[in-house]
Formats: C-alpha cells, sequence, structure tokens
C-alpha cells in the first residue's frame, strides 16, 4: 500500500508525560491527606475523603461513560444504612459492615443498572432519578432505617478486631486508606482493558458495537462498579458519622455530586476529589449564613460552567497538556 | 442456495409507517466480489444497508450470512460472526490516539474485556499488530495522534485499519467516499482494493462513477425497489437507470 504522508508526523508519545504528572499528583495528594488532620479537623477531613470518594464513583460514569446517572445517592445512602444497621444491630466489626454495604449497593446498581442503561441521555438520567426516589421511599418506610430519626450512634467498633477506630486517629488512618482504596481502584478501572471498552463507548457507541462488542454489558459493568465505590463511601461515611440518615439518600446529594464532579471537572481523577473538597467546605465554613450557601453554591457552579467549562482541574491539564 | 453467495436477502422490506423505504429487496452477493449498491438520494440504500447491519429491524423479509439466518440477531453478534460495517460519518473514536482505535478492535480476540482490575499494560502485546495495520493504510506515523485531529481522509483510512483489525469475513462500507475529494477518492478506492483481498464488500454509494471501476457488480435502487443489476456496463447502458438515476446529463 503506498499511500504517501505529506504532513510531518506529530509521534511524541504524551503517555511518559503524563504518567510522571499522575505520579507527582498522587504524592502531591498523599502529601496533602497526611498533614490535613495536623491543619483542619480530622473529622471534617474524613468526611471530605468520604464525598470525594463517592464523587470519584460518579465521574466513573459521566467522565469515562458518558452516563448522566441523577440518582446516585441511593448507592451512598443505601450502604449507609446498610452498614450502620449492620454495625449496631447485628453486632459486625467495621469492615464486615462496609462490606455489607458496599454489596447491598451493587446489588442495586445491577438491577437498576440493568433496566436504566437501555435508555440513553436525559431518559436514563431520569430512570436513574424514577429509581432513586423509590429507595428515598423504602428508606423513609422501612423499620430498620427509622424514618426521619435514621440510625445514630452506630459503633465504630475495632476494624477486623484489631485497630480502634473509636481513636480519631486509627479512624483517620483507615479512612484515608479506604479512600486510596477507592480511588486508586476507579483509576484503574479507567486504565484497564475494560477502561479502554468504556471510553470507547462514550465516544462512539455504535462504532464499538459494530466490532463486535455487546456494549449494554460493558455499561452495566460500569454502572455497578460506581454503585458498589458509591456504597463504599456511603458505608465509610456511616462509620465515620456514626449515624445514617435520609440526607444520604436525598435527591439533593444525588445533585451534590454532580456539582463537586462538574466544579472539579469530570473525566479527569483528581477533579472530583477536588471538587468534593470545595463544596463540603463551602457548606462547613459558610454555614454560619445559613440559608445563603445554596445561594453561594448556586453562583459558584454558574461560574463555573461559564469560565472554566471542563472544571479546575479539568482546565488546569488542558492548559498543560496532560491528563489527570 | 448457492455456497458461493455469502449474503443473500429474500424480500427484504422496512416500512416507517405508510412510508415504504425499502420494499421486496432481494440480493445475493457473491464470495468474494465487491457488490456496491448504489442509488439516488432516498432510493433506500442506508436504509437496506441499516438492515443488513442489524441496526434497524425489518419489516418483513430475511437475511442469511453464510447460510445462517440472521434476521433476528442482535448487531454486536452479526459483527462476531465477520460481517462488520463502516459508517457514513467517518466512525473513529476522536480522543483515542490511532493506535488505541485500532487497540480497542483488537482487543475483541482476546473475549469479553471485563477484566477492569488488570492494568491497560496487558494490551502491549497488540501494539505490534496495532502498528503493522496502522502501516498498511499509511499511518503509520500518526500512531500517537488523536484521532480526532488528523484529517478526514486519514480518519477514514484509519477507520478501515480499526475494521480489518478485528478480520472480518465482510465489509459493509455506507458511502465510503462520501465528502471527499478527488485525491482522497482515489485513496480510499486503493485502500478497498487493498482491503478486498479475500473478502467481500458491498458498498453503498451514491456516486456510479466512483465505483465503476472498483465493483464487479452492482445494484441499482430507486424508491426502495431494485431497479437493474450487473456488472458497470449492463447497468449504465440500462435506459430506466439512465433515466430514473444518472438524469439528463448523462442521457
Amino acid at each position: 500500500m503506498s499511500v504517501r504522508l505529506e504532513a510531518p508526523a506529530i509521534a511524541a508519545d504524551a503517555t511518559a508525560r503524563d504518567r510522571r504528572a499522575n505520579a507527582i499528583a498522587f504524592a502531591v495528594m498523599v502529601g496533602l491527606i497526611v498533614l490535613a488532620p495536623f491543619v483542619a479537623y480530622p473529622f471534617f477531613i474524613m468526611q471530605a475523603l468520604c464525598f470525594a470518594l463517592f464523587a470519584c464513583a460518579f465521574n466513573l460514569l459521566i467522565g469515562y461513560v458518558n452516563l448522566l446517572s441523577l440518582g446516585h445517592a441511593m448507592f451512598l445512602g443505601l450502604a449507609s444504612y446498610v452498614c450502620a444497621h449492620a454495625a449496631k444491630v447485628w453486632g459486625l466489626e467495621p469492615v464486615s459492615a462496609i462490606a455489607l454495604g458496599v454489596a447491598a449497593s451493587a446489588a442495586l446498581g445491577v438491577v437498576t443498572g440493568a433496566l436504566a442503561i437501555r435508555s440513553i441521555g436525559i431518559y436514563f438520567a431520569m430512570i436513574t432519578v424514577a429509581f432513586s426516589q423509590m429507595v428515598y421511599f423504602f428508606c423513609v418506610e422501612a423499620p430498620f432505617t427509622h424514618g426521619e430519626d435514621g440510625i445514630q450512634a452506630v459503633p465504630q467498633g475495632r476494624a477486623l478486631g484489631l485497630f480502634d477506630l473509636s481513636n480519631p486517629w486509627i479512624l483517620y488512618v483507615f479512612v484515608a486508606i479506604v479512600f486510596l482504596f477507592g480511588f486508586l481502584a476507579v483509576q484503574r478501572t479507567v486504565n484497564s482493558p475494560f477502561g479502554e471498552i468504556l471510553k470507547a463507548i462514550r465516544e462512539n457507541e455504535p462504532r464499538v458495537i459494530s466490532l463486535g462488542y455487546r456494549s449494554m454489558q460493558y455499561k452495566l459493568a460500569a454502572f455497578s462498579l460506581s454503585a458498589a465505590i458509591a456504597g463504599l463511601a456511603g458505608a465509610t461515611k456511616a462509620i465515620v458519622a456514626q449515624n445514617a440518615s435520609l440526607t444520604d439518600v436525598s435527591f439533593a446529594m444525588s445533585g451534590e455530586v454532580v456539582l463537586m464532579t462538574l466544579v472539579g471537572g469530570m473525566g479527569t481523577f483528581y477533579g472530583p476529589v477536588i471538587g468534593a473538597f470545595i463544596v463540603v467546605s463551602m457548606q462547613n465554613y459558610l454555614a454560619q449564613y445559613g440559608e445563603w450557601v445554596t445561594v453561594i453554591q448556586g453562583v459558584v457552579f454558574v461560574a463555573c460552567v461559564l469560565v472554566f467549562r471542563r472544571g479546575i482541574v479539568g482546565e488546569l491539564a488542558a492548559r498543560a497538556r496532560i491528563s489527570l | 442456495m448457492s455456497g458461493n453467495d455469502i449474503l443473500v436477502t429474500d424480500g427484504l422490506s422496512k416500512r416507517f409507517g405508510d412510508f415504504s423505504a425499502v420494499s421486496d429487496v432481494s440480493l445475493r452477493i457473491q464470495r468474494g466480489t465487491i457488490h456496491a449498491l448504489i442509488g439516488p438520494n432516498g432510493a433506500g440504500k442506508t436504509t437496506c444497508f441499516n438492515m443488513l447491519t442489524k441496526f434497524i429491524a425489518p419489516s418483513s423479509g430475511r437475511i442469511t450470512f453464510n447460510d445462517r439466518d440472521i434476521t433476528a440477531m442482535r448487531p454486536a453478534d452479526v459483527a462476531r460472526l465477520g460481517l462488520v460495517r463502516s459508517f457514513q460519518i467517518s466512525a473513529v473514536f476522536p480522543h483515542l490516539t490511532a493506535l488505541e482505535n485500532v487497540r480497542i478492535a483488537l482487543q475483541r480476540k482476546r473475549g469479553d474485556s471485563f477484566d477492569f482490575w488488570r492494568s491497560k499494560s496487558a494490551l502491549e502485546p497488540l501494539n505490534l499488530r496495532a502498528l503493522e495495520l496502522l502501516d498498511s493504510v499509511g499511518l503509520t506515523s500518526f500512531a500517537y495522534s488523536k484521532a480526532g485531529e488528523i484529517s478526514y481522509g486519514r480518519k477514514r483510512a484509519l477507520e478501515f485499519a480499526t475494521t480489518l483489525a478485528v478480520e472480518p469475513e465482510m465489509m459493509l462500507l455506507d458511502e465510503p467516499m462520501a465528502g471527499m475529494g478527488h485525491e482522497d477518492i482515489d485513496r480510499i478506492a486503493e485502500l478497498i482494493r487493498h482491503v478486498s483481498a479475500n473478502r467481500t464488500i458491498l458498498m453503498v454509494e451514491h456516486n456510479l462513477q466512483v465505483v465503476a471501476n472498483l465493483s464487479h457488480r452492482i445494484t441499482v435502487l430507486t424508491r426502495g425497489r431494485v431497479l437493474a443489476e450487473g456488472d458497470y456496463r449492463t447497468v449504465s447502458e440500462n435506459d430506466e437507470v439512465r433515466e430514473a438515476y444518472m438524469g439528463a446529463g448523462h442521457a
């Protein structure tokens, strides 16, 4: 075949640069997690890490498969309830309780995903909203969730029977490890053979089908994985906050995770983490302004969409021509 | 049924409400040939094409591929049998590099890729084959360029390399020359000839001229029906074809 090449080749392999940038970003993140409890209130950092993991799970879908779930709080909330119940009523140690919460959310992900992924775009989003409303209703009515009261005074217990999580420092290390595990799981998924197919589906689904891939199964697997990781965030949060409440299954929570991901930068690994910290910080430090928090959040959101569409990390990465 | 026909349709029809887009089209595509399906706008070429690749379901009729009834099969499964389509708008994955584009197709040989726990370095053994395929369409030096950033003609070449990667027994090309200048048309014609070795090709084309030297057999569609069939000479000398399709300019 003799097809001539006229233009000079752009054969620069950017992957090496990306790898280096990611290694640095990861080191910085770990460093900040280590230093944070000496600077800020550890409980606040732990909660923020849980939300950051939740946003990472959401980002796996919107950023890499182009699926907008508007009901992701159902996975956060259900796992939170199941974990809290298992720890408090059944007296399970925290790791098992968390595992049970993750399993519940993953199962919910398989069932709701199997029905939702048949639709695309706004219809997919609306079906996820419908399911999350059902789960919300279930959590209001089910006896074990205690309705408006939620599950309070969840014992933190000894992780694996060894590490006493009621010690705030041990708890902090535990949460940091869970977060890093979840974060790396998302990163690995995206950078796996499976992730390659997901990205191809995001770019051109009919083409992926024409190459012989059953794209539905890939989308369902991604949806269930995302549900499981959101569950991990919710279950861990129940141990940290020692409660499970309706807030975590509410529609507002599903909206908040969209905000976190968009502000930080969807389709980037670090964006959702930074976005989560920004949103949680705003809620925390602006709490004195009461109702105005929502207004300020709204303004930040609008500003983000107008000024940096790719989110904070997305814009930085685009400017430096790397992918983070 | 003749063992020499790879793809056969019997009375293929598609109705959209009252409108009959394709009616009673029976095709026989011979193994190892380049077959062109041509016709003016609205003749039902693309509808026909989409039915063959299972992207839309026929209202009635039957499609067999290698003597196997594929009428009710899902598109991904038809592709696995070796009947692979291209798209009218060049179908690449714009944010992936050319190499990654081809590798997506090569990955299918691993079976299903649900291994989310493994590093994508597991795919590196496929790089050599991907580079070979890119080389065969003249894209070696674009291997690490994002597919969205290369020229239209090259995207088409990349699409060919990607399709070849799944080693299809038969390729269905949807207007491969659409929106191209003269130089590119020659290049793509050369590519089609290149990839047609040991395989069957059915292409849908708007323009009779570009398929003249390329195809062994031509089927002309108008208003959803087969008007004429044969080699270029037979078809181009058919009065009905001249009148209905080529218009006064060629008469």
